[in-house]
């Protein structure tokens, strides 16, 4: 930058009212990410790789086929709706990502480090095992000094690289005065190399070099195996959050509409929603007819009317006709932001679980430490030899060093994960599965969770075929979900649209045509001129085909496949199953009878869902709740766990422990059966490391344990452990 | 057993060499799409001449 272009730093910045932030200058390459799920050979990779970059304005494309996506380089001009269109004449199905939602998976370096220090930490333990056996196998005198010395070489730079994240572990720890397993991982270390050091410069026989490498890499692997579970499903996640671009249609002056993202937004935009978009904020319509389903946001399934100065909010989905909003609250503002507290607050009123992990480390950390001082102690009493009861607290901590402890819950998550992630459902949070595995009580949303949230319809055998052929001419243009439904049904009865003329959809209302001279329409029922005092505890639709009475056309939520078989293999499993809902009272008590749900509470408030969890979870009941809507985000957090479908809201999402990816609800089943196996593998673990713990550290104690005692235990704890954890797959 | 003094480096320096192409594959991305790297050489769009 010249000093031409801030001429005002010349007098004092301070005085300057808001220094002005340099100009951006214009981006000159625009990256832009697609997501590709059907591609699958390389002929896939170079159709689309060729096409997209023969495309005017793109500079490079490159296909991965393992996250099955395309990141394009562009001239910032190029727009991700000409990349679809263009993958979609090929024949590929292409979703925008939002690359902001991206980050964590562009570059995973925290994995990378680990994976680097694993490497390390495995080529100087094999070098060191190698000298280590020649040792073992009688190499004496001058060779084994050598050999003790070339060790020590390799492992102190090996170990000072590697440990780190044990280091840094455990001194956090410390500073918080607290104790994880980590502490007595680099006590072990630190002891095992300052007196194998001392050994080998009074040219012992006994050096733990090996063993300080073996444990590294077996505990490096265990942390290594953690967290790509972690990073696969956070990356899945991510991807899913990614697909929903934060773009919105603001109307400037002249009533041009220009597409911004949401984040631009400010309170008194006008908005242009189109039909089937979602609100971006919260606001007050100036201009249109519609109708707007808000099920996401209150579990309610009819439609409601919007109209010229009815107050909508965010996450509302705009049915029929184009809105034009004035925003009222954007951003953190909106009512959809202001959920959120209620989230925060259902989050800390969950009791503070404590993992498997976790309370092993509390038993054996100090256990470790106690046993080891005393058996230092011990000795330097018996014999006043400093060295040799060193050497002996050194073989102790070693010995007993949670190699096993530390592969035995990654392993089983891993393991666990992996088959769940085939089954169709995503873990995200790291003790979901034991979580999982103590829940009695399971608690279902009814919209989008036990239903798909698309209509069905109920009495179409009651229509005349007159009465379908015109309906099926009526609702086969709209995007109304209530006639999408309809047209599909009667087009699967085999019937055929009726000749109709002038049809005209009016947002909000209906449609209406002429046929056969007379006027037709399917809309709703105040619109038909009808006054409707049946109460509309069924969402339905009238059909007026100019002759006889108007025809009521009901609709029934449909329960999602899987969901009666569900309900049923949850009660089998002896789980208590309540179905709360934000529906009115008809529809909540059609589904809980058609499922077989015996406890349902409907037309409840967001703030009495998260109130009904915390007192099932006070009345000693683990609770896992299955929900996708914005009510049920801060049930969702409440809960002991949580499952949401991955058609939910992101906030339903982010507060659920486990996605479910697919559409049917099965796999929830078959988690609870798998996380109370992986429940059983994790303590078996434990056990097996405890074993050989109880078979080694006597012969420790007595001062019989050699370094080659120690390779052997160490190994054998973590392959069985290991072998264990993979019967799960 | 002099040997030992020619062997042991040569050990240590192969083994060193593996581990810094390993870390070399990992630094530069190679690890970010296997199942499209394994299907890419079955493409014989940039057989004669490497991709620009």
């Amino acid at each position: 930058m010249s000093d031409a272009a801030h001429p005002r730093l010349a007098v004092c910045p301070g005085c300057i009212p808001g220094v002005a932030d340099p100009v951006n200058p214009a981006p000159t390459v625009a990256r832009l990410a697609l997501s590709l799920p059907t591609i699958h050979c390389q002929a896939c990779i170079s159709t689309l790789e060729r096409a997209l970059g023969a495309m005017p304005g793109v500079r490079s494309a490159r296909v991965n086929l393992t996250l099955k996506r395309a990141l394009v380089e562009a001239e910032p001009d190029l727009c991700a709706a000409d990349l679809i269109s263009m993958c979609e004449g090929l024949g590929f199905e292409a979703h925008e990502l939002d690359l902001t939602a991206l980050t964590s998976t562009q570059s995973d370096r925290a994995g990378r480090a680990l994976l680097v220090r694993l490497a390390v930490a495995g080529f100087a333990s094999m070098n060191v095992m190698l000298l280590s056996i020649s040792v073992w196998s009688g190499a004496s005198d001058a060779t084994r000094d050598m050999f003790h010395w070339i060790s020590a070489a390799i492992t102190f730079p090996a170990i000072v690289f590697s440990a780190q994240p044990f280091f840094h572990n455990a001194w956090n720890a410390l500073r918080a005065r607290r104790l994880n397993m980590d502490v007595p991982i680099v006590l072990a270390l630190v002891l095992a190399l300052a007196t194998s050091f001392w050994e080998t410069s009074l040219s012992g026989e006994h050096a733990y070099f090996d063993a300080a490498l073996t444990l590294t890499f077996f505990l490096l692997a265990g942390r290594y195996l953690d967290h790509r579970t972690r990073a696969a499903a956070r990356s899945a996640a991510e991807e899913l959050s990614a697909l929903e671009v934060p773009r919105a249609w603001r109307l400037d002056a002249t009533g041009q509409a220009t597409e911004v993202a949401v984040a631009d937004l400010q309170v008194g935009d006008l908005i242009r929603v189109r039909p089937g978009g979602r609100m971006p904020v919260d606001g007050v319509i100036v201009d249109g007819r519609s109708e707007c389903d808000r099920s996401l946001l209150t579990g309610e399934t009819l439609p409601v009317l919007a109209e010229p100065g009815a107050e909508v909010s965010a996450g509302e989905v705009n049915l029929t006709g184009p809105l034009t909003l004035r925003a009222t609250a954007v951003g953190q503002d909106t009512s959809l932001h202001r959920l959120a507290d209620l989230v925060a607050i259902a989050e800390s009123g969950r009791s503070r679980y404590s993992s498997l992990a976790d309370n092993a480390a509390r038993l054996y950390a100090p256990g470790v430490h106690i046993l080891s001082a005393l058996a230092f102690a011990g000795w330097y009493l018996y014999s006043f030899d400093l060295r040799m009861a060193l050497n002996i607290a050194a073989a102790v901590l070693i010995i007993t060093c949670p190699c096993a402890l530390g592969l035995a819950v990654p392993a089983v998550t891993t393991a666990a994960s992996g088959r769940l992630f085939r089954a169709g459902l995503l873990v995200k949070h790291a003790t979901a599965l034991e979580r999982l595995a103590e829940v009695d009580t399971v608690v279902f949303d009814k919209t989008g969770t036990l239903t798909a949230g698309t209509p069905e319809v109920v009495n179409l055998s009651e229509l005349s075929p007159r009465q379908r052929a015109v309906a099926l001419a009526l609702a086969a243009g709209s995007a109304h979900p209530l006639a999408q439904s309809l047209t599909k049904a009667i087009l699967a009865a085999g019937e055929r649209p009726a000749p109709v003329a002038d049809l005209t959809e009016i947002p909000g209302d209906g449609i209406e045509a002429s046929s056969e001279g007379r006027r037709v329409r399917l809309g709703r029922a105040s619109w038909i001129g009808l006054d409707l005092n049946t109460g509309a505890a069924q969402t339905a639709t009238w059909l007026d085909i100019g002759e006889g009475d108007p025809f009521a056309i009901f609709f029934a939520d449909a329960p999602r496949p899987g969901a009666a078989r569900l309900v049923g293999q949850l009660q089998e499993a002896g789980k208590r199953v309540v179905l709360i809902s934000g529906d009115t009272t008809a529809p909540v008590a059609d589904l809980a009878a058609r499922l077989g749900i015996s406890e349902w509470h409907a037309e409840v408030l967001p703030a009495q869902k998260a109130a009904h969890v915390a007192a099932l979870t006070q009345s000693g009941h683990r609770v896992l709740m299955v929900g996708d809507g914005l009510n049920d985000t801060a049930a969702l957090a409440g809960a002991h766990v949580s499952i949401s479908p991955a058609s939910a809201l992101d906030a339903a999402r982010v507060a659920s422990d486990i996605v479910l990816l697919g559409q049917d609800l099965v796999p929830i089943a078959e988690a609870c059966r798998l996380a109370t196996t992986a429940t059983r593998r994790i303590r078996q673990n434990f056990r097996i490391a405890t074993v050989y713990n109880i078979i080694a550290v006597p012969l420790a104690i007595a001062g019989l344990a050699t370094p080659l005692i120690a390779a052997l235990a160490m190994s054998t704890s973590s392959v069985s452990v290991s072998l264990n954890a993979l019967r799960l797959r | 057993m002099i040997v030992l003094a020619y062997l042991i480096p040569i050990s240590l320096l192969l083994g060193g060499i593996g581990l810094f192409a390993f870390i070399y594959t990992v630094r530069t991305d190679q690890y970010d799409d296997p199942e499209g790297d394994a299907r890419r050489i079955l493409s014989d769009e940039w057989d004669d001449q490497p991709k620009p």
